[in-house]
């Protein structure tokens, strides 16, 4: 079987995992929802601080969202040995990194959607250039979703692994919340010329750790109870 | 390598005594140069003393992460594989973090009255800030249960992870801080014209840095030794307990055994 094939696999039992659960979709969008509508009560919309900060919030709404999500992508592979299954599969490491991300990044894309939707109704903000708009989104997705999976499978498990999660990947992932932010500040405001190098910024992370991942992931896979 | 070889630390008693000597002397000598024979700052005044202490925390700072990622370059190699480089790779980030810390306050402290705030959102100190949090969480991560093994990869591609990281972090931070600002007041925290006695005292300080970095990631190493050497022996004696003391405890199965049963006896 090819790497594609074998990782395509293992996102479409994620994924069937998650229709069949539906924690993405039914507690960690509308976490995500009840965090877009705390901004606006921290920051009070009356004075039209919002549409100013509303790339940052969004992000920073993204993120909390996703580190549920990826907490929860490693959580379903600890009940019933269902790792060990996984291992014993015979599934290449790198195919199980690249499938997990998939699938990560396909719970990003709703969560996205349906976050983006509420900031542009709630903060009244109007997008400019649609272009870099997605195209930042889609980069900074991918890089979210890699680094993530990477970093989950050294903190998932045990209840101290997930509290670890958050302090590992927060501080590592520094560039794509400001290279998304800038991008996205860019793609509002209607001056796209600025979004591009931040866009080159997220594709490189995107690329730079896709690649660890797919390079240390058998070994981490292995090591991991 | 022997438990007891470990034990006795990496540079051995009678080197470690001797640096140790040799750090203090450095340090008395740095106070003494750095408060009393430089001259004090002609626009600074006296706080630019801290630049004292400041640059060279920074030094060892970066010089223990440096550390750090050849350790773990050294354990991922499997010809070099050991777990002298997991436990060096451990210690000099403990001792890194700590000056990393130390390099964020002294830079405070001199922010105040020289830049009249105590944090500007510049490059290079955002670019500390994240270093701090990314080590904090790698020490963290070598604090989780597992057997010496599982743990010694795991820190180790995590630190390689967190390594390639600073550039593109310090890359963005930049940008950040160059695209939406104008210049900020971040002198260069050497004039290119200094005093002498000045560029003494601050290469006396880095010398006193590197040496209570040696000094410390000899003794944190040491601690780390013994600590693992704690572990297997009380596991051992867990496992006689358990088993009792029949042909099984004996010793040559016993490092098999200690392996196998690691992961599911520590917390």
């Amino acid at each position: 079987m090819s790497l594609v094939r074998e990782a395509l696999l293992v996102a479409g039992k994620d994924l069937r995992i998650e229709a069949r659960s539906r924690v993405t979709l039914a507690q960690i969008v509308p976490f995500g929802g009840i965090v877009v509508l705390l901004f606006a009560f921290a920051l009070d919309p009356a004075r039209g601080n919002l549409p100013r900060v509303a790339p940052g919030l969004f992000w920073v709404a993204v993120l909390l969202a996703a580190l549920m999500a990826l907490s929860r992508s490693f959580a379903v592979e600890a009940r019933n040995s269902a790792r060990d299954g996984l291992r014993l599969s015979g599934l290449d490491g790198s195919a199980v990194f690249l499938g997990k991300a998939m699938a990560v990044a396909a719970q990003l894309v709703a969560l996205e959607t349906v976050l983006g939707t509420l900031v542009v109704l709630l903060y009244d903000v109007h997008v400019s250039a649609w272009s870099v708009v997605l195209l930042s989104a889609v980069a900074a997705t991918a890089g979210l979703a890699a680094t993530g999976t990477l970093f989950g499978v050294l903190a998932a498990g045990s209840r101290r692994r997930e509290t670890l999660l958050p302090l590992l990947l927060l501080p590592v992932v520094t560039p794509v919340m400001l290279g998304a932010t800038r991008a996205f500040e860019a793609g509002l405001e209607g001056a796209p010329s600025e979004a591009w190098r931040w866009i080159g910024l997220l594709v490189l992370f995107a690329v730079l750790y896709l690649s660890a991942g797919v390079l240390a992931f058998d070994a981490l896979w292995e090591e991991a109870e | 390598m022997t438990g007891g070889a470990r034990r006795a630390g990496l540079l051995g008693p009678r080197v470690s005594a001797t640096t140790g000597v040799a750090t203090a002397a450095a340090l008395v000598a740095l106070v003494v140069f750095g408060l009393a024979i430089a001259p004090p700052d002609e626009i600074q005044g006296d706080a630019q003393r801290i630049m004292y202490l400041h640059v060279p925390a920074a030094w060892a700072a970066y010089l223990a992460f440096g550390i750090t990622t050849l350790a773990s370059i050294l354990y991922l190699w499997p010809r070099t594989r050991s777990i002298v480089w997991d436990l060096v790779a451990g210690a000099s980030a403990e001792v890194g973090v700590v000056f990393t810390g130390l390099t964020l306050a002294l830079g405070s402290l001199w922010a105040r009255p020289v830049w009249g705030i105590w944090w500007a959102w510049d490059a290079r100190l955002v670019t500390t800030a994240v270093l701090f949090f990314l080590y904090l969480g790698y020490l963290s991560l070598r604090r989780l249960p597992g057997t010496a093994e599982s743990r010694g990869k795991r820190a180790a591609i995590a630190a390689l992870i967190a390594f390639i990281d600073v550039p593109v972090v310090h890359f963005s931070v930049n940008w950040w801080r160059t695209l939406h600002q104008q210049a900020t007041v971040f002198n260069p925290e050497l004039d290119p014209q200094i005093h002498g006695v000045m560029a003494f005292t601050l290469w006396l300080g880095v010398l006193a840095f590197t040496l209570t970095y040696v000094y410390l990631l000899d003794r944190r190493y040491r601690l780390l030794a013994l600590d693992e050497d704690r572990e297997e022996r009380e596991l051992e004696a867990a496992i006689r307990a358990r088993v009792g003391p029949g042909p099984a405890g004996g010793a040559g199965t016993t490092a098999g055994t200690t392996a196998g049963a690691r992961a599911g006896v520590t917390p």
